[in-house]
Formats: structure tokens, sequence, C-alpha cells
């Protein structure tokens, strides 16, 4: 008997144009339409074809946002598959593959399953991504119904007889799973709400989160040049871009695509780019160019391994240090790092509406386990904040840079009003001519720093996600590592060990040093060196006593965080 | 160096403004030409962006009572694009020197030609850098030594005409800051062309290139005859490529090619009066559940 209650792990494995995208998103949407909490994440090999990729399903009793190493069952669909997940195939695991695919391949606890067999037989191998999913939701015992729906719609516009096949090869499948679940004796016991109970969700992923963010603050304007993990939002925005009139530029380089972005914020555009580490280096005079010249800017930076090209199409947060320094000379700036789907919704728009109100740069800090993982979010969750506007007409005396209490001067733009709006990367005076007269930039360096204190005074506070506040010992996590907190917290059940999770990490909010006086500080980060330990030491003198840190290209899972804890 | 007739003032001078160009720079000339062309068209102050990199020939903005982005070393056609997407009521006029036109922002320069925005290019192109004491620029003559090319330039200089016209820009011009009159004929064509035009401007610079100075290019150029032909792109590679006697005036012309602007489907409303659309936000949403 083996019995699954309420925490399965599915993994398809196979190579890049095998389709294994096209079943878990499959999977997933059928799932989230019978009331489970899905969660996947997917990892990949940076290439068009071959390779071995796989893609993580999690179906859950609680909301999860995190990976496991653990696999329950794992569908191959090739050899490479298997010695690709080997270290993670346990005796427990079951693992699903033609035999004839397989051969060379030794799985432990394998059972032949005639995926492609089933595709035939319903008129086209290409069926074969249905009677795969069909398999896995026969395991579950989870009624065929909701597939037959799914299938209905997306194959609607190719015609009744593609909806018939790939209900016929869903059928097959189907049966396959359950006359499976009955000789392995496998029982799935998962929580699910009643329908009339269920609140609303969402399935997105991490890209989508960002993108809907941008359109929800108002963003009209994106340039960028691709680079994964950042091309999703850039791709995202360009699918909408009709529907919401963006103006979308693919820059001929990331130096191009920052400056023209500073150049339509100029002139009134709320503007975006996004990248990754190295795309981001290319960008960073501009970086300095928007400090200088107190353009607003919504750098969207999706983290990949580095130095250098590192590992295209892997994950890591080792490029905090990077923004929290980009740019030549001394200017302010914000760093957000969602860890939550909804709050990656919430926080680019927050990073428009602070970009707009301070005139400046905010960063929304992401990496390609984030943007390439999917999961249900509930719609109250989603929330359209009202979009501020701070362009203001100009009148014939107009400066763009004069001098005012908070540092602030107000924006404004040209064509719009009397006034002429001059706009310089030198020192400038107040009506934006280039000047060298020593006290003029001593005034105008400190009207660019001002803003920060305000900034840090509104920082976001970091939430609990996890044990109490009381517990000596506090583990301290930013943006996507959230998910693998909580639950390894939750695992646990420790009363001395609580969570904190920062999706602002610069500036930081004040308030948090008496969060942290006296605690135990553990920080876990997905880098080699402890960057943002560094700087809760450098900002507020908080000393970790411990470093949970891993730089192998991978997410962390939830099995390593709790044993890691265990440590403590 | 001249300054307009004070009978005449130009809404665009800026008469207190103390200048950072050498005296006799052909800076002045070009910017004397500019200025006139733009009032000759009529352009509002208000609704006119100038657009630079860095360099000498980049504070030209600096001296004109007009918007301005002066922006970074090569980068001043991508700041350019994005004024011009975010509001089309602009004119924009991008203006910077040899050695951030086309060595710096080379990659920029092939690009805005490839989009095709309404927009003027100007480059002050004195075949040499000035602002940093010297050293070769993209379009410096073969041979000519500097503090850095000791043995003198070795490399093919840059030709921003034939460049231009391999990328089918739709506006090929070239003149020479030394004939004001002139140059200011050739800018009008340049801001009142639908589409991007690209016009190479001789600049003398006075104090470090002292092969290609007001007499040098006196004998070293011609204008284009009267009977010359703009709109055959072939006979105007053969003009790009002319090394002996330099040719001056509209090399290339052809009307009537697609805008970027129009191309994108951006309409009259600038992107900061865009209203927000709830409905199809809404509606987007409902996709994902």
């Amino acid at each position: 008997m083996r019995h699954y209650s309420s925490d399965i792990s599915i993994v398809f494995g196979g190579g890049a144009g095998q389709g294994i995208q096209t079943i878990a998103l499959t999977l997933v949407n059928v799932l989230k339409r019978s009331g489970c909490h899905v969660f996947a994440c997917t990892e990949f090999m940076s290439r068009v074809r071959g390779g071995s990729n796989s893609t993580q399903v999690r179906i859950t009793g609680k909301k999860r946002h995190a990976y496991v190493n653990r696999i329950d069952f794992l569908f191959a669909l090739n050899a490479d598959a298997i010695e690709h997940l080997k270290t993670r195939i346990a005796p427990t695991t079951m693992v699903f593959a033609d035999k004839n695919q397989v051969e060379s391949a030794d799985p432990g606890h394998l059972v032949d399953t005639p995926i492609t067999a089933f595709a035939r037989q319903a008129g086209n191998p290409i069926y074969s991504s249905t009677a795969a999913v069909a398999v896995a939701l026969g395991l579950l015992g989870i009624p065929q119904g909701g597939l037959d729906n799914y299938l209905r719609e997306i194959f609607a516009d190719k015609g009744e007889s593609v909806v018939a096949d790939n209900i016929e090869a869903a059928r097959l499948g189907y049966a396959f799973g359950r006359e499976t679940a009955l000789r392995e004796e496998i029982e799935v016991e998962i929580a699910v709400e009643p329908e009339k109970n269920r609140p609303k969700e969402l399935l997105l992923d991490g890209t989508a989160a960002v993108g809907i963010g941008a359109v929800a603050a108002g963003c009209t304007f994106i340039s960028s040049y691709p680079m994964s993990p950042g091309t999703g939002v850039l791709t995202f925005l360009a699918q909408r871009s009709h529907e919401f009139s963006i103006v979308v530029d693919q820059a001929e380089d990331e130096i191009a695509a920052i400056n023209t972005a500073l150049g339509a914020s100029y002139a009134g555009a709320r503007a975006i780019v996004t990248t990754s580490g190295g795309g981001f280096a290319l960008m960073e005079e501009g970086i300095s160019l928007a400090g200088m010249t107190e353009v607003p800017l919504v750098v969207h930076l999706g983290q990949r391994p580095g130095p250098a090209t590192g590992m295209p199409t892997r994950t890591e947060q080792g490029d905090l240090s990077l923004v929290l320094h980009a740019g030549h000379g001394e200017f302010p700036r914000v760093i957000l790092a969602p860890g939550t789907f909804a709050e990656a919704i919430l926080l680019t728009q927050r990073a428009f509406q602070l970009a707009d109100r301070y005139q400046l740069t905010v960063f929304v800090l992401t990496d390609q386990f984030f943007l390439d993982s999917a999961g249900t979010v509930p719609e109250s969750a989603v929330r359209k904040e009202p979009i501020e506007r701070h362009i203001v007409e100009t009148d014939e005396e107009y400066m763009r840079y004069r001098f005012t209490p908070d540092g602030l001067s107000p924006r404004g733009v040209p064509g719009y009003g009397k006034g002429i709006v001059k706009c310089d990367s030198h020192e400038h005076d107040e009506t934006g001519h280039l000047t060298e007269n020593f006290e003029t930039r001593r005034r105008m360096v400190e009207k660019r720093l001002r803003r920060i204190n305000t900034l840090a005074e509104e920082s976001l506070m970091p939430e609990l996600v996890g044990g109490s506040a009381d517990a000596p010992n506090i583990v301290v996590a930013w943006g996507s590592n959230r998910g693998v907190l909580e639950e390894s917290l939750d695992t646990l059940q420790r009363a001395d060990l609580a969570g904190l999770h920062f999706s602002q990490l610069y500036p930081i909010n004040p308030s948090v040093a008496a969060l942290l006086k006296g605690k135990i500080v553990t920080v876990l980060e997905n880098n080699a060196s402890g960057q943002f330990a560094d700087l809760l030491h450098r900002e507020l003198a908080v000393s970790t006593a411990h470093r949970i840190l891993k730089w192998t290209g991978e997410p962390f899972s939830v099995e390593e965080v709790v044993e890691a804890l265990r440590e403590i | 160096m001249k300054t307009p007739s004070p009978a005449k003032p130009n809404p665009f001078d800026m008469p207190n403004k103390e200048m950072g160009w050498c005296p006799g720079c052909g800076n002045y000339k070009l910017l004397d030409a500019l200025k006139g062309a733009l009032i000759e068209l009529g352009i509002d102050r208000r609704n006119l962006v100038v657009v630079s990199g860095i360099g000498q020939g980049a504070k030209t903005p600096q001296y004109l009572n007009t918007n301005m982005f002066n922006g970074l070393h090569g980068r001043s056609l991508p700041a350019a694009l994005g004024i011009r997407l975010s509001n089309r009521n602009l004119t924009v006029i991008a203006e910077s020197g040899d050695g951030c036109m086309y060595g710096e922002g080379g990659n920029h320069f092939l690009h805005a030609i490839r989009r095709n925005c309404d927009m003027t290019l100007i480059v002050h192109d004195n075949m040499i850098y000035g602002l940093t004491k010297g050293q070769a620029s993209p379009t410096s003559l073969p041979g000519m030594k500097t503090p850095v090319q000791i043995d003198g330039v070795m490399l093919e200089p840059f030709n921003p005409l034939a460049v231009s016209l391999a990328l089918n820009a739709p506006f090929v011009a070239r003149a020479s800051a030394g004939d004001e009159e002139e140059t200011k004929e050739i800018i009008k064509q340049a801001i009142s062309f639908r589409g991007f035009a690209v016009v190479d401007v001789f600049q003398p610079c006075v104090v470090f290139n002292r092969l290609n100075t007001y007499q040098w290019f006196r004998e070293n150029t011609y204008y284009l005859p009267g009977d010359y032909d703009p709109a055959d792109r072939m006979q105007a590679f053969a003009k790009a490529v002319e090394t002996e006697k330099l040719p001056l005036g509209v090399i290339f012309r052809e009307e009537g090619r697609p805008v970027y602007e129009d191309l994108l489907g951006i309409g009259n409303t600038p992107l900061r009066s865009q209203e927000f659309r709830e409905e199809a936000f809404e509606k987007m949403i409902a996709e994902y559940r």
C-alpha cells in the first residue's frame, strides 16, 4: 500500500521540445480547477532542443511556494531524464516510462507506461502530452472530466476531431492510471474544498505576476534586450501591448534599452526595462544617468548565476550587491524583491509609484526560480492600486531642478506647459544647465540624497513567515526564498525558531533593528557569500550568526533548509 | 565667431550663457545655422527637444533656449527614440560629435537608421576628439599623427554617408559648417523631412585638428550641382564613396517611407496622458482564472 497524504511531488523529465512544459501546464490547470493547491517549478538547460529538463508539480494540502527534492511519481520521457534525476530517485519513487525508451537506464521501481502508444491509438503521437497528464490524473484519482473540459477549451479552434482525439488519448491514459493505482495499491488523499467554498483563484507564474503589476501600474513603455530569465516580462508586455497601448521597443543592446527608457520617462512615459545580471551590467551607466537627472525608472532584474554568462537558465540571488552599488557616483535607489506572486503584482506597482514620486530608479529583483514557477493566487490578493501621477504643467519660469525643502523638484516634461525642461547628465544648476560651481554641486548632491531618509521610513517592514516574534532564533530570507523558509518552519514546528521575510531590501526600515535586537540571526540566501547578511550588517549593525547559502544554480529544496535549520 | 543680429532676436538664443567652445570653433557656425533653420521653419521651442551625448558638439543644446536631454556619451539616439515614441508631437533633433555618434554610439547609429523614426540627426564631424584633447576619431584621415596615434592614424575612416545608404536611410546629407547659409538650408530640409534624416556636418576643430581646417574643407569639398537627382540611391552611393573631393548637399532623399511611430501604431496622445484601461485589465485577470 502506497499512501500519499496532502503532499505529492510529480516530476516530468525529458529533453527540450518533448513537451514537458505543456504536460505540466495542462496538469496544473486541471488540478487548479479541481480545487487543489498546486505549485510548479522548472529547471532546464540552455538549449532549444534536447538536453535534459524537468518540471515539478506539487499538489499540497496548504498553499506552498517551494521546491522539494523528493519525487513521488516521475514521468520520464527519455533515458536521459532518469540519468539526470537519479540522485532524486528514491526507493519510494515510482517511475513511469515507456520501457522501450528507457532501456539503458535503471530506474528502480519502473511502471511500463506506453504513453506514445496511447497517443498513436488515439490518432497521432502528438497527443502524448495529453495521455501523460491523464495517466497522472488517473493515479491521483482526480476525475477525468476536468481534463476533457480543458482540452475542449484549448483545442476549440483546432476543430472537433482534434478535440475528440485528445479526449480519446486522455481516456486511454486515464484508464491506465486508474488500473495502475489499483494494482500498485496507490491511495491518494488530497484535501479539496467543495466548489462553493473555494475562493476564486488565479493561476500565475512569476513572470506574469511582474507583468500584471507593470500593467496595473499604468506602465506605457518598455525597451529591452532579450536575456534569460528577464525576457518573459518583455514578452508579456509585448503580448499585451495592443490592449493597453504599451510602446514596446526591442533595443539593439542593453545600453540602448536603458537610455531609450530614460528618454521615454523624461518625456512623461512610465517606463520599465527588464534584463538579467549581464545585461544589467551594461546598463549601469544609465542607472547613474537616472540618478543624476532624477528621471524615474523601473528596472526588473531576473537573476541567474554569474559571473559573465554563468548558467543562463539556472537560478541564483547573486546580484543584490550589483544593484545596490550599480552606477558611479552617489545617488538614492530602492530595491524590492517579491516572495509571492501576489506580492510581485503589488510590489511592481509600488516600484512605479516610488519611482515617480521620488524621481529615482526602483529595482524589482527576482530570479529564474521565481519567474519560471507557477501556482495559485487568491483573486482577492490581486490588488490594483490607484495610479498616482506626479507630472506638473510647466510655467514660463519653470526650472527642472528647483531647490525645495524635501529635495524633490516638481517634474515637468517637454511639450506640457509654457516652460522649458532641461535635463543634464552633467552636474547642473536649477535650470538644468551644466555647472562647475562648487556650492551648486554641494547642494545638488545633498538634494538628490535627501529623499533616502523618507524612503527608509516608508520602507516595507519584513513579514513574519513562521514562528513567533519572541523566538530567540530569527531566520531571515528575501525575495524568492519566502516559500521555502515558510514551509521549512512549518515542517519543523520549533518554538525557538521564527522566520522573517524581506520584500524590500533597500533602504531598510530603521525599525528593523529593534526586531532583530538580541536575536540569533540566520540568513538564508541563494548565493555564495551572504550579500543580504552583509547589507544588514552595514545598514543596521546586525551580525549574522549563521548563513545558509547555496550557489549550485538550483533553488533551495525544503528538505535541505529543514536539515540546515536543525543544526541551529 | 558670429552673433545673430540684435535687430532679429531669436527665441532660441541664450544671450547670457557662458560658452564652452574655443574661439573660432566650427560649432558656433553650426549653432547659428541650426537656430536660423529653427526660426525659419517656425518651430515652437516648447515642442522641440534637442538630445545630445557628450563632447564639444554635444554641448549644443546647452546654448539653445529649448527642451534638452543632454545624456551620456554615445547615447543620444536611444534617448531621442524614447522621447519621440512617448510624444510624437515633439520635434526631436539628436546632435553630437563624430566620436559620440560613430564611435561610442555606433551601434545605436546603425539601428536608429533601421527604425526610421521621424527625427533629425546632426553630427558635428570634426574628424578629431576635441574634448579629450586631440586623439583620432572614427572619421580621422589615415596618416594624421596625434598624441596617441604617434605613427599616424592606421584605421580606415568611418564613412557615415555610405553606411547610412547601406542601411537605406531615407535622407542622407552632408554640410560644411563654414558655409552657414548652405548648412542652414540643408538642416531645414532635414528637419522638415518625414523620417530619419542624417546630416553629417564638417566642423573644423581649430585647436586639435591642424589638418582639416576651414581652408582644407573649402579646398576639398564641392556642392552637388542643381541637376543632381537625390532619389537615385546607386548614384548616391557613388557620391558617398568619393574621396578626391567630398560632395556636399542632400545626397539621398526618398519620400514616403513608413516611419516607426506609425508602424507601432502610436497615436497623438502623449503616453503621459494615456488613460488606464480598467476593463481590459479586468479581462486580463479573468484569463488567469
